[in-house]
């Protein structure tokens, strides 16, 4: 066995083997693995293809209550619900509660990801600043709309279904959410890996590095940008999903359409660890979870000047991220081969 | 032999600026033609109008007898009529092998086929053309680290890589050392015979386009002031008061 393998397995074993080890930290390791997604895919647009996103957060929200209101909607009327506002007049069965968990989770990804075809066939048109603009403009736009639907419970937001009482206490939720947030990012991380080998990856990077030849090359580059952004909103729908049932209550611009928290994150993490890999947003993420958690614990109040600090830190001396700061010092790890005598060599035409 | 571009009393204004003015050309299938023209004649805009990069005003532009001035910029390639650029345009951050690799034209092309897998009989492919443009021992480096004259090379070897029906040149030996433009020619004829694609090459080195091209378009301020074979060209009165100079 090659030591590939050898570390994919440790690190499968680790993930499985966290709720026991750690019982404590499993709520705030499934969100680490959230923010794992987030990062993943926040870096198919950011780093493979060089468009820089703020609105990928839209699809983390629209998943969030997406999969909440078919969870409820399915067997309750929505509406009473939310106008219930916190008191439990409905009660799941843990038949209901798992039917409607995975019917809501499925169209946490699919809403999304028609979502992001629609609005991408509009949007990915523009380029650079004119793009991050207009996706952060949409993100902020998605959190106010959210917040002036009634049916979903308006500003005040809205609780999502509770653990059926009858099946076991929370330490069986945590283990139960912390399992699917652990095959989520596997999953994400896995289609990725693979998806980076085909064309699809190639062409995002033809994209990155000159669209225009691209274009000129014959390549329709609007069907991989839209391609691309169906992905990330498929995978960040369902991590919203999933993150609106771990918190348990869904508040539309705090919560949902989050931008200001994970919607600054994603772009953090993945910077933090090397846009434009494959390994870097995962490390990224899982080194920024900890600096935030450290920070939030034992610094509260100063975390958003750590935050800042961060990020002018990670800009000014590790503009490649963690990755390309390895790459750099390590290339022949990377399998670049740096043949002086092929650099040197001349071209000669005969 | 038969047309394979016909361009039809084609006007391109960009504001009060008239670009291209009533240009009418006609490249033969399998030939190489040569635009050349002082700076600033149009000759870059002539290329942009004919594989799509802006419309043109008015006029036709015909490719293997289909109209393709209102058709979008892949369209245009997809037909098999390829450009390259004067400043040079390559993906700077793959390395030569993926530059070659991601120009090849898919076997599918529909929205199924995004995540296609690249067979790798095209490695072979892209070595063979990269040793045909001299930079085999280059190919595992990153394009961007070329030099800017074996960016052009790498250049020509993507165009090939995609085999198409016709290539459009811009300037394919500006910036490169003396010693290798003789190379480059040789190429370029080989291409033409070997590959069977046409080729129409913008250039400004006379001794290379005199002795690539068999007819030779000369554009000025906007116009198509001479056309002929290059020989007819060098004496032709108005070519040498508008851009050879007169001696």
């Amino acid at each position: 066995m090659n030591q590939k393998a050898i570390l994919y397995l440790a690190l499968l074993a680790f993930g499985i083997a966290v709720p026991f080890m750690f019982p404590a930290y499993k709520l705030q390791i499934s969100i680490m693995w959230i923010l794992v997604v987030l990062s993943l895919t926040w870096d198919v647009q950011g780093g493979q293809m060089g468009y820089n996103t703020f609105g990928n957060i839209m699809f983390f929200g629209l998943g969030m209550y997406i999969c909440s209101s078919f969870q409820i909607g399915i067997f309750f009327p929505l509406a009473e619900w939310t106008a219930s506002g916190g008191e439990k007049t409905f009660i799941h069965t843990p038949t209901q509660f798992f039917q409607g968990f995975f019917i809501g989770i499925i169209f946490a990804g699919i809403i999304p990801a028609l979502v992001a075809a629609i609005i991408g066939y509009g949007i990915l048109g523009l380029r650079g600043h004119y793009f991050a603009i207009c996706t952060l403009g949409l993100a902020i736009a998605a959190g106010e709309l959210a917040g002036g639907i009634e049916l979903v419970g308006a500003g005040q937001g809205m609780t999502s279904p509770p653990w059926p009482k009858n099946i076991g206490d929370t330490e069986l939720r945590s283990e139960f959410f912390y399992y699917i947030c652990f095959v989520l990012m596997i999953s994400t991380f896995l289609f990725l890996r693979w998806a980076y080998t085909t064309r699809f990856g190639l062409v995002l990077n033809a994209i990155r590095d000159n669209e225009d030849k691209a274009e000129a090359m014959g390549i329709n580059t609007m069907r991989y940008k839209i391609s691309g952004w169906v992905v990330s909103a498929f995978f960040v729908g369902i991590a919203g999903g999933l993150m609106g049932n771990m918190i348990g209550y869904i508040e539309p611009v705090e919560t949902a359409f989050a931008g200001r928290t994970f919607g600054v994150f994603m772009v953090v993490m993945a910077i933090l660890g090397g846009k434009g890999t494959l390994w870097g947003p995962v490390i990224g993420a899982i080194a920024f979870h900890i600096f935030k958690e450290g920070f939030w614990t034992f610094f509260l109040g100063w975390q958003y000047v750590a935050l800042g600090a961060l990020i002018v830190i990670v800009v000014i001396f590790f503009p490649e991220g963690i990755m390309g700061w390895l790459r750099e010092k390590y290339p022949d790890r990377f399998g670049e081969v740096i043949d002086e005598e092929d650099r040197k060599a001349q071209v000669e035409l005969k | 032999m038969g047309a394979i571009l016909q361009v039809d009393q084609v006007y391109k204004y960009f504001g009060g600026v008239k670009a291209n003015e009533n240009i009418s050309m006609t490249v033969t299938q399998g030939s190489i033609a040569g635009l050349i023209g002082p700076n600033g004649s149009g000759k870059t805009t002539l290329f942009n109008s004919i594989v799509g990069t802006h419309p043109i005003d008015k006029g036709s532009i015909k490719f293997e007898d289909k109209e393709v001035s209102a058709l979008p910029v892949p369209a245009v390639a997809k037909l098999g009529l390829l450009r390259t650029f004067q400043q040079t345009r390559i993906y700077g951050k793959l390395n030569c092998i993926d530059n070659m690799r991601i120009s090849a034209k898919p076997s599918r092309d529909n929205l199924f086929s995004v995540f296609s897998t690249i067979p790798n009989e095209l490695n072979d492919k892209a070595e063979h053309l990269l040793s045909f443009v001299g930079l085999y021992q280059k190919r595992k480096l990153r394009a961007g680290d070329l030099s800017f004259g074996q960016q052009k090379l790498l250049e020509l070897a993507m165009a090939l890589m995609n085999e198409p029906k016709m290539l459009l040149l811009d300037e394919p030996t500006a910036g490169i050392n003396p010693t290798l433009i003789n190379g480059i020619i040789n190429r370029l004829i080989k291409v033409n015979e070997e590959f069977g694609i046409t080729l129409l090459v913008i250039e400004h080195n006379m001794r290379v386009i005199m002795s690539l091209a068999q007819h030779i378009f000369c554009l000025a301020h906007g116009q198509l002031i001479a056309n002929g074979k290059p020989e007819q060209i060098k004496k032709d009165q108005r070519v040498i008061d508008a851009y050879l100079g007169v001696q």
